[in-house]
Protein backbone atom coordinates (compact mmCIF):
# COMPACT_ATOMS: atom_id res chain seq x y z
CA UNK A 1 0.00 0.00 0.00
CA UNK A 2 2.35 2.15 1.05
CA UNK A 3 5.35 3.32 -1.42
CA UNK A 4 9.05 4.05 -0.73
CA UNK A 5 10.26 7.74 -1.09
CA UNK A 6 13.47 8.35 -2.65
CA UNK A 7 15.36 12.33 -2.28
CA UNK A 8 18.13 12.85 -4.24
CA UNK A 9 20.06 16.01 -4.73
CA UNK A 10 17.28 18.51 -3.91
CA UNK A 11 17.73 22.55 -3.68
CA UNK A 12 14.38 24.52 -2.92
CA UNK A 13 14.69 28.25 -3.06
CA UNK A 14 12.66 31.24 -1.84
CA UNK A 15 13.23 33.60 -4.61
CA UNK A 16 17.37 33.96 -5.25
CA UNK A 17 17.44 32.79 -1.27
CA UNK A 18 18.59 28.98 -0.70
CA UNK A 19 16.45 27.63 1.88
CA UNK A 20 17.40 23.88 1.54
CA UNK A 21 20.33 22.34 -0.70
CA UNK A 22 21.31 19.08 -1.83
CA UNK A 23 19.27 17.07 0.14
CA UNK A 24 18.99 13.40 -0.60
CA UNK A 25 17.04 10.46 1.62
CA UNK A 26 15.66 7.15 1.78
CA UNK A 27 12.17 6.67 3.38
CA UNK A 28 11.04 3.13 3.70
CA UNK A 29 7.26 2.16 3.06
CA UNK A 30 5.11 2.04 6.48
CA UNK A 31 7.79 3.83 9.05
CA UNK A 32 7.71 7.20 10.64
CA UNK A 33 10.46 9.27 9.94
CA UNK A 34 10.99 12.33 12.63
CA UNK A 35 13.05 15.15 11.14
CA UNK A 36 14.22 17.72 13.93
CA UNK A 37 16.81 20.22 14.23
CA UNK A 38 16.72 24.49 15.05
CA UNK A 39 14.42 27.15 13.97
CA UNK A 40 14.96 28.06 10.43
CA UNK A 41 17.05 25.14 9.21
CA UNK A 42 14.90 24.07 6.41
CA UNK A 43 12.90 21.09 8.07
CA UNK A 44 9.27 23.01 6.82
CA UNK A 45 10.50 23.66 3.30
CA UNK A 46 11.61 20.19 2.82
CA UNK A 47 8.75 18.40 3.90
CA UNK A 48 6.60 20.49 2.10
CA UNK A 49 8.93 19.85 -1.07
CA UNK A 50 7.30 16.08 -0.70
CA UNK A 51 4.30 17.33 -1.96
CA UNK A 52 4.76 20.37 -3.79
CA UNK A 53 3.34 22.21 -1.38
CA UNK A 54 6.64 24.38 -1.36
CA UNK A 55 6.03 26.15 -4.76
CA UNK A 56 2.52 27.30 -3.96
CA UNK A 57 4.37 30.43 -2.26
CA UNK A 58 4.99 33.25 -4.94
CA UNK A 59 9.01 33.00 -6.28
CA UNK A 60 9.35 29.60 -5.00
CA UNK A 61 10.97 26.52 -6.72
CA UNK A 62 12.47 23.37 -6.31
CA UNK A 63 15.57 21.56 -8.01
CA UNK A 64 16.34 18.35 -8.15
CA UNK A 65 14.28 14.46 -7.71
CA UNK A 66 11.83 12.89 -5.29
CA UNK A 67 10.75 9.89 -6.35
CA UNK A 68 7.79 7.85 -4.71
CA UNK A 69 7.82 4.22 -6.00
CA UNK A 70 9.97 5.32 -8.62
CA UNK A 71 7.86 7.78 -9.93
CA UNK A 72 9.41 11.58 -10.19
CA UNK A 73 6.64 13.66 -8.80
CA UNK A 74 8.81 16.40 -10.37
CA UNK A 75 8.79 14.91 -13.39
CA UNK A 76 7.24 16.49 -16.50
CA UNK A 77 3.59 16.03 -16.98
CA UNK A 78 3.16 15.20 -13.30
CA UNK A 79 0.35 17.26 -11.39
CA UNK A 80 0.63 19.44 -8.65
CA UNK A 81 -3.03 18.40 -7.42
CA UNK A 82 -2.19 14.55 -8.38
CA UNK A 83 0.84 14.27 -6.05
CA UNK A 84 -1.18 16.26 -3.27
CA UNK A 85 -3.48 13.75 -4.15
CA UNK A 86 -1.16 10.75 -2.84
CA UNK A 87 0.70 12.69 -0.22
CA UNK A 88 -1.56 14.29 2.44
CA UNK A 89 -0.35 16.40 4.84
CA UNK A 90 -1.14 18.43 8.20
CA UNK A 91 -0.12 21.29 9.69
CA UNK A 92 0.95 23.20 13.05
CA UNK A 93 -2.07 24.82 13.37
CA UNK A 94 -5.24 22.60 13.20
CA UNK A 95 -7.37 24.12 9.91
CA UNK A 96 -10.46 22.61 9.75
CA UNK A 97 -12.50 24.89 7.09
CA UNK A 98 -14.56 27.29 9.55
CA UNK A 99 -17.77 26.96 7.32
CA UNK A 100 -17.70 23.22 7.10
CA UNK A 101 -19.21 20.65 9.49
CA UNK A 102 -17.21 18.09 11.37
CA UNK A 103 -18.74 15.83 8.69
CA UNK A 104 -18.04 17.97 5.84
CA UNK A 105 -14.55 18.72 6.86
CA UNK A 106 -13.83 15.30 6.63
CA UNK A 107 -15.73 14.54 3.29
CA UNK A 108 -14.13 18.12 1.76
CA UNK A 109 -11.29 15.59 0.18
CA UNK A 110 -13.49 13.21 -1.25
CA UNK A 111 -15.82 15.71 -2.82
CA UNK A 112 -12.60 16.35 -4.88
CA UNK A 113 -12.07 12.76 -6.29
CA UNK A 114 -15.93 13.02 -8.10
CA UNK A 115 -19.06 12.16 -7.19
CA UNK A 116 -19.57 8.88 -4.55
CA UNK A 117 -23.30 7.85 -3.09
CA UNK A 118 -24.02 8.99 0.34
CA UNK A 119 -23.79 6.18 2.03
CA UNK A 120 -20.09 5.55 0.69
CA UNK A 121 -18.97 8.67 1.65
CA UNK A 122 -21.00 7.77 5.27
CA UNK A 123 -18.61 4.87 5.76
CA UNK A 124 -15.57 6.77 4.72
CA UNK A 125 -16.20 9.71 6.97
CA UNK A 126 -16.98 7.12 9.71
CA UNK A 127 -13.65 4.87 9.25
CA UNK A 128 -11.40 8.12 9.03
CA UNK A 129 -12.67 9.44 12.33
CA UNK A 130 -12.67 6.32 13.92
CA UNK A 131 -9.11 6.28 12.36
CA UNK A 132 -8.00 9.49 13.39
CA UNK A 133 -9.63 8.24 17.43
CA UNK A 134 -11.95 11.08 17.43
CA UNK A 135 -15.36 9.34 16.28
CA UNK A 136 -16.47 8.69 19.94
CA UNK A 137 -15.91 12.11 20.91
CA UNK A 138 -18.29 13.54 17.36
CA UNK A 139 -20.64 10.54 16.36
CA UNK A 140 -23.59 12.76 17.56
CA UNK A 141 -22.13 15.85 16.46
CA UNK A 142 -21.11 15.45 13.30
CA UNK A 143 -23.13 18.36 11.67
CA UNK A 144 -21.83 20.29 14.19
CA UNK A 145 -19.32 23.30 13.25
CA UNK A 146 -15.49 21.70 13.32
CA UNK A 147 -14.20 24.80 14.54
CA UNK A 148 -16.26 24.33 17.38
CA UNK A 149 -13.75 21.53 18.64
CA UNK A 150 -10.81 21.98 20.95
CA UNK A 151 -7.38 21.87 19.64
CA UNK A 152 -6.37 18.72 19.73
CA UNK A 153 -9.69 17.50 18.73
CA UNK A 154 -9.39 19.88 15.76
CA UNK A 155 -6.19 18.40 14.93
CA UNK A 156 -7.16 14.61 14.88
CA UNK A 157 -10.17 15.93 12.62
CA UNK A 158 -7.34 17.66 10.21
CA UNK A 159 -5.89 13.89 10.27
CA UNK A 160 -9.35 12.47 9.77
CA UNK A 161 -9.64 14.76 6.68
CA UNK A 162 -5.92 13.75 5.11
CA UNK A 163 -6.49 10.02 5.70
CA UNK A 164 -9.88 10.75 4.32
CA UNK A 165 -8.58 9.93 0.62
CA UNK A 166 -6.84 7.20 1.56
CA UNK A 167 -3.23 9.05 0.79
CA UNK A 168 0.17 6.64 0.56
CA UNK A 169 1.87 9.09 2.41
CA UNK A 170 1.31 11.47 5.66
CA UNK A 171 3.33 14.63 6.05
CA UNK A 172 2.91 16.18 9.69
CA UNK A 173 4.29 19.65 10.03
CA UNK A 174 4.68 20.24 13.72
CA UNK A 175 1.57 18.69 14.50
CA UNK A 176 1.58 18.78 18.41
CA UNK A 177 2.89 22.34 18.81
CA UNK A 178 -0.32 24.03 19.49
CA UNK A 179 -1.32 21.23 21.65
CA UNK A 180 -1.19 20.31 25.20
CA UNK A 181 0.08 17.26 26.45
CA UNK A 182 -2.97 15.05 26.70
CA UNK A 183 -3.89 15.72 22.94
CA UNK A 184 -0.60 15.37 22.01
CA UNK A 185 -0.14 11.96 23.78
CA UNK A 186 -3.38 11.22 21.60
CA UNK A 187 -1.67 12.44 18.36
CA UNK A 188 1.39 10.31 19.19
CA UNK A 189 -0.41 7.25 19.59
CA UNK A 190 -2.02 8.06 16.66
CA UNK A 191 0.74 8.14 14.64
CA UNK A 192 1.65 4.56 15.86
CA UNK A 193 -1.71 3.08 14.60
CA UNK A 194 -1.93 4.81 11.10
CA UNK A 195 1.97 3.38 11.01
CA UNK A 196 0.39 0.25 9.71
CA UNK A 197 -1.45 2.02 6.89
CA UNK A 198 1.28 5.19 5.72
CA UNK A 199 4.13 6.35 5.41
CA UNK A 200 4.46 9.00 8.15
CA UNK A 201 6.75 12.33 8.17
CA UNK A 202 6.97 14.48 10.97
CA UNK A 203 8.71 17.79 11.74
CA UNK A 204 9.16 18.44 15.74
CA UNK A 205 11.08 20.30 17.92
CA UNK A 206 10.10 18.06 20.64
CA UNK A 207 13.44 15.64 20.67
CA UNK A 208 11.25 13.49 23.59
CA UNK A 209 8.68 13.15 20.89
CA UNK A 210 11.06 12.60 17.68
CA UNK A 211 12.48 10.02 20.14
CA UNK A 212 9.10 8.31 21.11
CA UNK A 213 7.45 7.88 18.26
CA UNK A 214 9.97 7.74 15.27
CA UNK A 215 12.04 4.78 13.66
CA UNK A 216 14.20 7.09 11.67
CA UNK A 217 15.43 10.35 12.60
CA UNK A 218 16.99 13.03 10.42
CA UNK A 219 18.88 15.83 12.00
CA UNK A 220 18.75 19.24 9.90
CA UNK A 221 21.08 22.32 10.60
CA UNK A 222 22.76 24.73 8.31
CA UNK A 223 26.10 26.50 8.62
CA UNK A 224 25.33 29.48 9.44
CA UNK A 225 23.10 32.92 8.70
CA UNK A 226 21.05 32.58 5.65
CA UNK A 227 23.14 29.26 4.56
CA UNK A 228 21.13 26.95 3.38
CA UNK A 229 19.91 24.14 5.42
CA UNK A 230 21.20 20.72 4.74
CA UNK A 231 21.20 17.06 6.66
CA UNK A 232 23.69 16.83 9.16
CA UNK A 233 22.78 12.61 9.59
CA UNK A 234 20.19 10.94 9.38
CA UNK A 235 20.23 7.12 10.92
CA UNK A 236 17.93 5.10 13.57
CA UNK A 237 16.19 7.45 15.58
CA UNK A 238 18.19 4.92 18.78
CA UNK A 239 21.22 5.52 17.08
CA UNK A 240 20.69 9.67 16.64
CA UNK A 241 19.73 9.56 20.57
CA UNK A 242 22.34 7.39 21.64
CA UNK A 243 24.95 7.12 19.84
CA UNK A 244 24.89 9.79 16.97
CA UNK A 245 28.09 9.70 14.05
CA UNK A 246 28.51 13.97 14.43
CA UNK A 247 29.30 15.89 16.90
CA UNK A 248 26.35 18.58 15.74
CA UNK A 249 23.68 15.67 15.92
CA UNK A 250 25.15 15.01 19.87
CA UNK A 251 25.23 18.73 20.72
CA UNK A 252 21.57 19.04 19.36
CA UNK A 253 19.92 16.50 21.81
CA UNK A 254 21.79 17.33 24.37
CA UNK A 255 20.46 20.60 24.31
CA UNK A 256 23.99 22.18 23.79
CA UNK A 257 22.92 24.30 20.98
CA UNK A 258 19.40 25.56 19.03
CA UNK B 1 -11.42 51.89 39.61
CA UNK B 2 -9.79 55.04 38.77
CA UNK B 3 -12.36 57.30 40.03
CA UNK B 4 -11.47 56.52 43.70
CA UNK B 5 -8.02 57.67 43.43
CA UNK B 6 -8.13 61.57 44.41
CA UNK B 7 -4.53 62.70 45.13
CA UNK B 8 -2.39 63.96 42.78
CA UNK B 9 0.96 64.57 44.79
CA UNK B 10 1.92 61.85 47.39
CA UNK B 11 -0.47 59.21 45.91
CA UNK B 12 0.99 55.59 45.25
CA UNK B 13 3.05 55.22 41.60
CA UNK B 14 -0.18 53.17 40.36
CA UNK B 15 -2.80 55.74 41.60
CA UNK B 16 -0.73 58.53 39.58
CA UNK B 17 -0.72 57.10 36.79
CA UNK B 18 -4.05 56.01 36.46
CA UNK B 19 -5.13 59.76 37.29
CA UNK B 20 -2.97 60.87 34.29
CA UNK B 21 -4.09 58.61 32.59
CA UNK B 22 -8.18 59.45 33.15
CA UNK B 23 -7.06 63.06 32.24
CA UNK B 24 -7.36 62.73 29.34
CA UNK B 25 -9.41 59.55 29.09
CA UNK B 26 -12.81 61.65 30.51
CA UNK B 27 -12.60 64.42 27.25
CA UNK B 28 -12.26 61.57 25.05
CA UNK B 29 -15.29 60.00 26.69
CA UNK B 30 -16.84 62.80 26.17
CA UNK B 31 -16.22 63.80 22.77
CA UNK B 32 -16.76 60.24 21.59
CA UNK B 33 -20.25 59.93 23.48
CA UNK B 34 -21.19 63.19 21.90
CA UNK B 35 -20.38 62.21 18.45
CA UNK B 36 -22.65 59.16 18.87
CA UNK B 37 -25.44 61.61 20.33
CA UNK B 38 -25.59 64.19 17.66
CA UNK B 39 -25.63 61.04 15.21
CA UNK B 40 -28.97 60.14 16.82
CA UNK B 41 -30.19 64.07 17.11
CA UNK B 42 -29.28 64.13 13.40
CA UNK B 43 -31.44 61.33 12.73
CA UNK B 44 -34.45 61.80 14.29
CA UNK B 45 -34.63 65.60 13.34
CA UNK B 46 -34.47 64.56 9.45
CA UNK B 47 -36.81 61.55 10.12
CA UNK B 48 -39.33 63.99 11.97
CA UNK B 49 -39.08 66.96 9.85
CA UNK B 50 -39.92 64.33 7.00
CA UNK B 51 -42.84 63.25 8.88
CA UNK B 52 -44.06 66.60 9.44
CA UNK B 53 -43.88 67.71 6.28
CA UNK B 54 -45.34 64.56 4.34
CA UNK B 55 -48.57 64.37 6.74
CA UNK B 56 -50.47 67.47 5.74
CA UNK B 57 -50.42 66.08 1.59
CA UNK B 58 -51.14 62.66 3.04
CA UNK B 59 -54.26 64.20 4.31
CA UNK B 60 -55.06 65.75 1.19
CA UNK B 61 -54.94 62.54 -0.55
CA UNK B 62 -57.58 61.21 -2.04
CA UNK B 63 -56.45 58.21 -3.49
CA UNK B 64 -54.80 54.81 -1.57
CA UNK B 65 -51.30 55.65 -0.58
CA UNK B 66 -49.99 52.39 -0.78
CA UNK B 67 -52.25 51.19 -3.92
CA UNK B 68 -52.19 54.04 -6.21
CA UNK B 69 -50.84 53.71 -9.46
CA UNK B 70 -50.29 57.99 -10.46
CA UNK B 71 -48.82 60.89 -9.31
CA UNK B 72 -51.34 63.72 -9.22
CA UNK B 73 -50.74 65.88 -6.06
CA UNK B 74 -50.73 69.16 -7.65
CA UNK B 75 -54.48 68.58 -9.07
CA UNK B 76 -57.50 69.81 -6.96
CA UNK B 77 -58.15 66.31 -5.96
CA UNK B 78 -54.38 65.40 -5.31
CA UNK B 79 -53.95 61.53 -5.86
CA UNK B 80 -50.90 60.13 -5.74
CA UNK B 81 -49.67 56.15 -4.90
CA UNK B 82 -46.21 54.89 -4.31
CA UNK B 83 -47.18 51.40 -5.18
CA UNK B 84 -46.01 51.99 -9.14
CA UNK B 85 -42.66 53.85 -7.73
CA UNK B 86 -41.91 51.55 -5.08
CA UNK B 87 -42.28 48.66 -7.47
CA UNK B 88 -40.03 50.04 -10.01
CA UNK B 89 -37.52 50.97 -7.37
CA UNK B 90 -37.32 46.96 -5.94
CA UNK B 91 -37.24 45.62 -9.40
CA UNK B 92 -34.93 48.01 -11.37
CA UNK B 93 -32.23 47.46 -8.77
CA UNK B 94 -33.01 43.80 -8.03
CA UNK B 95 -31.89 43.53 -11.86
CA UNK B 96 -28.94 45.56 -11.48
CA UNK B 97 -27.58 43.11 -8.62
CA UNK B 98 -28.18 40.07 -10.75
CA UNK B 99 -26.35 41.25 -13.24
CA UNK B 100 -23.55 43.10 -11.33
CA UNK B 101 -22.51 40.30 -8.41
CA UNK B 102 -21.80 37.46 -10.38
CA UNK B 103 -19.40 39.60 -12.27
CA UNK B 104 -18.03 41.62 -9.19
CA UNK B 105 -17.48 38.21 -7.30
CA UNK B 106 -15.44 37.51 -10.92
CA UNK B 107 -13.59 40.58 -10.65
CA UNK B 108 -12.72 40.39 -7.19
CA UNK B 109 -12.09 36.68 -7.60
CA UNK B 110 -9.62 37.33 -10.47
CA UNK B 111 -7.69 40.34 -8.57
CA UNK B 112 -7.55 38.26 -5.08
CA UNK B 113 -6.85 34.81 -6.75
CA UNK B 114 -5.74 34.79 -10.47
CA UNK B 115 -4.26 37.78 -11.84
CA UNK B 116 -0.10 38.42 -11.01
CA UNK B 117 0.44 40.74 -8.35
CA UNK B 118 1.16 44.13 -10.97
CA UNK B 119 -1.95 43.70 -13.07
CA UNK B 120 -3.86 42.72 -9.46
CA UNK B 121 -2.76 46.12 -8.75
CA UNK B 122 -4.13 47.93 -11.94
CA UNK B 123 -7.54 46.55 -12.08
CA UNK B 124 -7.74 47.14 -8.53
CA UNK B 125 -7.07 50.90 -8.39
CA UNK B 126 -9.69 50.69 -12.32
CA UNK B 127 -12.55 49.35 -10.17
CA UNK B 128 -11.85 51.91 -7.45
CA UNK B 129 -11.64 54.79 -10.37
CA UNK B 130 -14.81 53.16 -11.68
CA UNK B 131 -16.46 54.24 -8.12
CA UNK B 132 -15.37 57.65 -8.41
CA UNK B 133 -17.40 58.65 -11.89
CA UNK B 134 -20.03 61.20 -10.80
CA UNK B 135 -23.84 59.18 -11.57
CA UNK B 136 -24.61 62.32 -14.11
CA UNK B 137 -22.45 60.81 -16.27
CA UNK B 138 -23.49 57.32 -15.79
CA UNK B 139 -27.04 58.85 -16.59
CA UNK B 140 -25.71 60.80 -19.76
CA UNK B 141 -23.80 57.71 -20.82
CA UNK B 142 -26.81 55.33 -20.62
CA UNK B 143 -28.97 57.77 -22.36
CA UNK B 144 -26.93 59.11 -25.17
CA UNK B 145 -24.78 55.32 -25.80
CA UNK B 146 -26.34 52.66 -24.10
CA UNK B 147 -30.31 53.49 -24.80
CA UNK B 148 -29.74 53.45 -28.52
CA UNK B 149 -27.02 50.61 -28.63
CA UNK B 150 -30.03 47.94 -26.19
CA UNK B 151 -32.28 48.30 -29.01
CA UNK B 152 -31.14 45.82 -31.27
CA UNK B 153 -30.36 43.06 -28.09
CA UNK B 154 -33.48 44.02 -27.04
CA UNK B 155 -34.93 43.29 -29.96
CA UNK B 156 -33.40 40.07 -30.21
CA UNK B 157 -34.38 39.40 -26.80
CA UNK B 158 -38.15 39.97 -27.43
CA UNK B 159 -37.89 37.59 -30.81
CA UNK B 160 -36.62 34.71 -29.04
CA UNK B 161 -37.91 34.68 -25.65
CA UNK B 162 -40.86 37.32 -26.66
CA UNK B 163 -43.25 34.26 -24.80
CA UNK B 164 -41.50 34.76 -21.19
CA UNK B 165 -43.93 37.47 -19.68
CA UNK B 166 -39.79 39.64 -18.88
CA UNK B 167 -39.45 40.02 -22.72
CA UNK B 168 -42.57 40.83 -23.87
CA UNK B 169 -44.74 43.41 -24.50
CA UNK B 170 -45.52 45.30 -28.09
CA UNK B 171 -43.08 47.81 -28.24
CA UNK B 172 -39.44 47.46 -27.67
CA UNK B 173 -36.85 50.58 -26.51
CA UNK B 174 -33.47 51.92 -25.89
CA UNK B 175 -34.91 53.63 -22.99
CA UNK B 176 -36.29 50.58 -20.81
CA UNK B 177 -36.33 49.14 -17.16
CA UNK B 178 -33.18 46.51 -18.88
CA UNK B 179 -31.00 49.96 -19.85
CA UNK B 180 -31.52 51.17 -16.35
CA UNK B 181 -30.60 48.39 -14.55
CA UNK B 182 -27.62 48.10 -16.17
CA UNK B 183 -26.40 51.34 -15.98
CA UNK B 184 -27.51 50.60 -11.95
CA UNK B 185 -25.28 47.35 -12.56
CA UNK B 186 -22.14 49.36 -13.88
CA UNK B 187 -22.61 51.82 -10.92
CA UNK B 188 -22.67 49.27 -8.36
CA UNK B 189 -20.36 46.91 -9.43
CA UNK B 190 -17.68 48.49 -8.06
CA UNK B 191 -18.57 48.77 -4.59
CA UNK B 192 -19.39 45.29 -4.56
CA UNK B 193 -16.19 44.28 -6.48
CA UNK B 194 -14.04 46.28 -4.13
CA UNK B 195 -15.70 44.99 -0.92
CA UNK B 196 -16.07 41.40 -2.30
CA UNK B 197 -11.88 41.65 -2.85
CA UNK B 198 -10.99 42.59 0.31
CA UNK B 199 -13.07 40.10 1.53
CA UNK B 200 -11.42 37.19 -0.42
CA UNK B 201 -7.86 38.88 0.32
CA UNK B 202 -8.87 37.86 4.27
CA UNK B 203 -9.31 34.34 3.68
CA UNK B 204 -6.55 32.94 5.86
CA UNK B 205 -3.55 31.23 3.87
CA UNK B 206 -4.24 28.24 6.33
CA UNK B 207 -7.36 27.52 5.31
CA UNK B 208 -6.21 27.72 1.37
CA UNK B 209 -3.43 25.57 1.92
CA UNK B 210 -5.72 23.08 3.64
CA UNK B 211 -7.58 22.40 0.58
CA UNK B 212 -4.52 22.40 -1.83
CA UNK B 213 -2.79 20.21 0.40
CA UNK B 214 -6.04 17.49 0.02
CA UNK B 215 -5.39 18.00 -3.73
CA UNK B 216 -7.76 21.14 -4.42
CA UNK B 217 -7.21 22.91 -8.16
CA UNK B 218 -7.29 26.74 -7.90
CA UNK B 219 -10.78 26.68 -8.43
CA UNK B 220 -12.17 23.77 -5.85
CA UNK B 221 -9.57 26.20 -3.08
CA UNK B 222 -11.82 29.04 -4.35
CA UNK B 223 -14.71 26.86 -4.19
CA UNK B 224 -13.82 25.11 -0.80
CA UNK B 225 -12.52 27.84 0.81
CA UNK B 226 -12.61 31.02 0.17
CA UNK B 227 -15.87 31.89 -1.17
CA UNK B 228 -17.69 30.12 2.13
CA UNK B 229 -15.26 32.35 4.23
CA UNK B 230 -16.57 35.26 1.83
CA UNK B 231 -19.87 34.97 1.91
CA UNK B 232 -21.39 36.94 4.89
CA UNK B 233 -18.74 39.86 3.17
CA UNK B 234 -20.29 39.50 -0.06
CA UNK B 235 -23.75 39.51 0.89
CA UNK B 236 -23.40 42.50 2.67
CA UNK B 237 -21.61 43.92 0.02
CA UNK B 238 -24.05 42.82 -2.72
CA UNK B 239 -26.96 44.77 0.01
CA UNK B 240 -25.33 47.69 0.21
CA UNK B 241 -24.83 47.66 -3.61
CA UNK B 242 -28.81 47.03 -3.48
CA UNK B 243 -29.20 50.23 -0.99
CA UNK B 244 -26.80 51.98 -3.81
CA UNK B 245 -29.23 50.97 -7.14
CA UNK B 246 -32.42 51.75 -4.81
CA UNK B 247 -31.61 55.37 -3.94
CA UNK B 248 -29.84 56.05 -7.33
CA UNK B 249 -31.52 59.36 -8.24
CA UNK B 250 -30.02 61.11 -11.32
CA UNK B 251 -28.59 58.67 -13.72
CA UNK B 252 -32.26 56.48 -13.82
CA UNK B 253 -34.29 59.75 -13.74
CA UNK B 254 -32.50 60.58 -17.08
CA UNK B 255 -33.49 57.25 -18.38
CA UNK B 256 -36.81 55.98 -16.83
CA UNK B 257 -39.87 56.66 -19.00
CA UNK B 258 -41.39 58.14 -16.07
CA UNK B 259 -44.53 56.01 -16.22
CA UNK B 260 -46.39 54.64 -13.57
CA UNK B 261 -47.76 50.74 -14.20
CA UNK B 262 -46.62 47.89 -12.22
CA UNK B 263 -45.78 45.59 -14.82
CA UNK B 264 -42.66 42.75 -14.73
CA UNK B 265 -41.75 44.04 -19.25
CA UNK B 266 -38.10 45.06 -18.80
CA UNK B 267 -38.11 45.76 -22.66
CA UNK B 268 -40.86 48.34 -23.27
CA UNK B 269 -40.86 52.24 -22.77
CA UNK B 270 -41.46 52.38 -19.33
CA UNK B 271 -40.00 52.50 -15.48
CA UNK B 272 -40.00 54.97 -13.04
CA UNK B 273 -38.42 55.12 -8.96
CA UNK B 274 -38.76 56.69 -5.70
CA UNK B 275 -35.73 59.03 -6.32
CA UNK B 276 -36.07 59.36 -9.94
CA UNK B 277 -39.71 60.40 -9.47
CA UNK B 278 -38.40 62.92 -6.47
CA UNK B 279 -35.97 64.32 -8.95
CA UNK B 280 -38.42 64.84 -12.02
CA UNK B 281 -41.27 66.35 -9.86
CA UNK B 282 -39.79 68.53 -7.61
CA UNK B 283 -39.26 71.29 -9.63
CA UNK B 284 -42.74 71.71 -10.25
CA UNK B 285 -44.18 70.51 -6.68
CA UNK B 286 -46.52 72.67 -5.15
CA UNK B 287 -46.92 72.55 -1.19
CA UNK B 288 -48.75 69.32 -1.57
CA UNK B 289 -46.76 67.99 -4.13
CA UNK B 290 -43.55 68.36 -2.19
CA UNK B 291 -45.47 66.79 0.38
CA UNK B 292 -46.01 64.05 -1.17
CA UNK B 293 -42.84 63.54 -2.19
CA UNK B 294 -40.81 63.72 0.74
CA UNK B 295 -43.71 61.01 1.83
CA UNK B 296 -42.17 59.04 -0.93
CA UNK B 297 -38.57 59.57 0.41
CA UNK B 298 -39.73 58.16 3.62
CA UNK B 299 -40.95 55.34 2.30
CA UNK B 300 -37.46 54.62 0.20
CA UNK B 301 -35.85 55.36 3.61
CA UNK B 302 -37.78 52.48 4.76
CA UNK B 303 -37.21 50.19 2.12
CA UNK B 304 -33.57 50.25 2.37
CA UNK B 305 -33.75 49.98 6.24
CA UNK B 306 -35.64 46.05 5.66
CA UNK B 307 -33.25 45.58 3.30
CA UNK B 308 -30.69 45.99 5.51
CA UNK B 309 -32.13 44.37 7.90
CA UNK B 310 -32.55 41.42 5.75
CA UNK B 311 -28.97 41.02 5.02
CA UNK B 312 -28.28 40.95 8.20
CA UNK B 313 -30.60 38.25 9.26
CA UNK B 314 -28.89 36.52 6.33
CA UNK B 315 -25.61 36.95 7.44
CA UNK B 316 -26.24 35.86 11.29
CA UNK B 317 -28.11 32.83 10.06
CA UNK B 318 -25.03 30.88 10.04
CA UNK B 319 -23.15 32.30 12.33
CA UNK B 320 -21.28 29.59 13.87
CA UNK B 321 -20.27 27.99 10.57
CA UNK B 322 -19.00 32.02 9.89
CA UNK B 323 -15.15 31.00 10.75
CA UNK B 324 -15.25 34.40 13.15
CA UNK B 325 -14.29 31.35 15.75
CA UNK B 326 -11.46 30.23 13.95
Amino acid sequence: MSQQIQVSGLDAYYGRHKAIEDISMTIEPNTITAFIGPSGCGKSTFLRTLNRMHEVIPGARVEGKVLLDGEDLYGPGVEPVSVRRMIGMVFQRPNPFPTMSIYENVAAGLRLNGRRSKSEVDGIVETSLKGANLWNEVKDRLGKPGAGLSGGQQQRLCIARAIAVRPEVLLMDEPCSALDPISTLAIEDLMAELKSKFTIIIVTHNMQQAARVSDRTAFFNLAGQGQPGRVIEMDDTSRIFTNPSQKATEDYITGRFG
Amino acid sequence: MAATVHTRDGGSALGRSASRRSRGETPFRYASTGAGILLLAIMAAIAVFLVVEAIPALRANTGGFFTTQTWEPNATRPSFGIAALAFGTVFSALLALIMAVPVAVGVALFISHYAPRRLAGVLGYVVDLLAAVPSVVYGLWGITFLAPFMVGPSNFLHDHLGFIPLFGGDIVAGRSVLTASLVLAVMILPIIAAISREVFLQVPRAHEEAALALGATRWEVIRMAVLPYGRPGVISAAMLGLGRAMGETIAVALIFQATFDISLRILTPQGNSIAANIANRFGEATQTGRGALIASGLVLFVITLLVNMGARLIVARRKEFSGAAA
